[in-house]
């Protein structure tokens, strides 16, 4: 029983990676209609520059909170210089894109930095707290909670502000929303930004724990990619759930299902999805999309 | 006093010329049609006002030149486009679009106001007002662009083909509606329609296009039942 409840809890402290990464794949996507496969090679390249600065020697909090404002910077001229060309035409070529940015980011990481693991300072203490007999590192308490609270604020801030309302009407029509006075270029550079910012402390946040390489979110990236088509597209907490649920289903599986094993358990959310899209095509979470012509 | 002024507007989407020196203007108050066959320029010159399509000529409206700027740009100096096939956000909820309409406003109670003004212009919208825009009828959909589109408060209504798809009781009501829209606010408008009895329920004057280029422009009570209009509009 106590193994179980460890696996549980580490299941749900890796869920919460995938889920950060997850909400920003979630963000980009409601804020502009596509999906950006390169925000976890921008993600681990917003925790090279925080490396930098603590380097450099400032706080770790400081370096952060620069690494989250330049990635804020990145994300917009990404979407300004580079996605805008691609957004009004053929969706396929956006995602492409996004694909090809994925290489170019994760290369220029690492021709800066090497393919050497780096030590990444942690924000949080490495001490552990013991609940319901498993051992819980404050680590990843505080990791799960912070997540928790991006994603509140997430919700909110779609469903709640005038933002977030502008967000949505371009991701949904940009034409039509310009015919109401919306700034569309703006707001999708605003969107860019802001998921970038979410990735800068998704990947602060991990970069303890995995250490800082180049490919260091690639297969929390298959993850979340994972989570957001089973949570639903269009919700942040379906999918935190979905994230968590992955995270924990993979430890479970991977120790209880010997045939699976650590080499096999990638398959197991895959799996999931299959079923579960079966069954509810919009997500566990997500509206239906309705076209009427 | 001249709100809107056009002349010699041309237009083209890539090599095509579609608009070849269209002149027109729309009093402050006032309604004016666009009529023509299919293919006429019709819908261009609305585009060619919103900024939506790339243009030559001149372009004034409420005594600056607005040629060549963004559709947002157009919008924020007070003229909102209801675009041909409506132009609603399918996935936002009726509420939703209607505070879009009114994103630049930032006077709160008034918007409240005008949201109630609009359920009460189009009934139908009511028990609809959380469903989102994607699962209303056509009818509805079509209200709901221009209940969007007033609560903008703009100076000028730019109407693409209201009626398109609807059924002739549907488009009626909707004309209706957008008549007492335009006696009780006094947003001036420029009306598009394909429903020669429609468009002239609307408008006061109306010019007639044909290949890009105005044949034709007079009052309603000229225009009524000439030749040319049925010409126009039957192709014959």
């Amino acid at each position: 029983m106590e193994t179980f409840i460890q696996l549980v809890v580490d299941g749900l402290a890796t869920g919460s990676i995938y889920a950060a990464l997850a909400l920003a794949i979630v963000l980009v996507n409601q804020a502009t209609g596509l999906i950006n496969f390169a925000q976890g090679g921008m993600a681990v390249l917003s925790a090279y520059i925080a490396y930098v600065f603590v380097q450099l020697g400032l706080p770790i909090i400081v370096a952060i909170l620069i690494a989250v404002v330049l990635s804020f910077v990145f994300g917009a001229l990404v979407e300004r210089f580079l996605v805008r060309r691609f957004e009004r035409g053929d969706p396929d070529t956006a995602v492409v894109v996004t694909i090809g940015l994925l290489t170019l980011v994760t290369g220029i990481s690492a021709v800066l930095w090497g393919y050497n693991n780096l030590a990444f300072p942690s924000l949080f203490p490495l001490t552990s707290v013991e609940i319901l007999g498993a051992v819980v590192s404050v680590r990843s308490l505080a990791t799960a909670v912070t997540i928790v609270v991006i994603m509140v604020v997430l919700q909110l801030l779609f469903l709640r502000t005038k933002l977030g309302l502008a967000l949505r009407a371009v991701a949904d029509n940009p034409s039509s929303a310009a015919f109401s006075g919306l700034p569309v270029g703006r707001l999708l550079m605003v969107g860019w930004g802001l998921a970038a910012t979410l990735g800068a402390i998704a990947g602060v946040l991990v970069a303890p724990q995995l250490t800082l390489t180049p490919g260091m979110l690639d297969t929390a990236l298959v993850y979340a990619l994972a989570a957001v088509i089973l949570g639903g597209l269009n919700s942040p907490i379906g999918c935190v759930v979905a994230a968590s649920a992955i995270g924990v289903l993979e430890n479970l599986v991977a120790v209880y299902v010997p045939l699976i094993g650590h080499d096999l358990k990638i398959a197991v959310p895959f799996v999931l999805i299959f079923v579960i899209l079966i069954l509810r095509p919009q997500g566990l979470f997500g509206r239906k999309v309705v076209v009427r012509v | 006093m001249t709100l809107l002024e056009l002349k010699a507007v041309t237009a083209s989407y890539g090599p095509v010329q579609v608009l070849d020196g269209v002149s027109l203007s729309v009093p402050e108050g006032g309604s004016v049609g666009i009529l023509g066959a299919n293919g006429a320029g019709k819908t261009t010159t609305l585009r060619a006002i919103s900024g939506t399509v790339r243009t030559g000529g001149t372009i004034r409206f409420d005594g600056r030149d607005i040629r060549g700027l963004r559709s947002d740009q157009v919008a924020a100096l007070g003229i909102a486009h209801v675009p041909e096939g409506r132009g609603t956000l399918g996935q936002l909820s009726v509420r939703e679009n209607l505070l879009v309409g009114a994103y630049l406003r930032r006077d709160r109670k008034a918007i409240e106001t005008d949201i109630e003004y609009c359920l009460d212009l189009f009934p139908q919208l009511q028990d609809r007002v959380g469903s989102r825009a994607a699962a209303l009828s056509g009818g509805e959909q079509q209200m709901l662009a221009v209940g969007r589109a007033f609560m903008a408060r703009p100076k000028l209504l730019l109407l693409d083909e209201a009626s398109l798809g609807l059924a002739p009781g549907t488009a009626k009501t909707v004309y209706q509606a957008i008549r007492r829209l335009r006696l009780e606010s006094g947003i001036a408008m420029l009306v598009v329609e394909q429903n020669a009895n429609l468009a002239f329920s609307l408008v006061d004057t109306a010019t007639v296009l044909e290949t890009g280029r105005n044949v034709l422009t007079g009052t309603s009570a000229q225009l009524k039942g000439m030749d040319e209009i049925r010409r126009a509009y039957l192709g014959g």
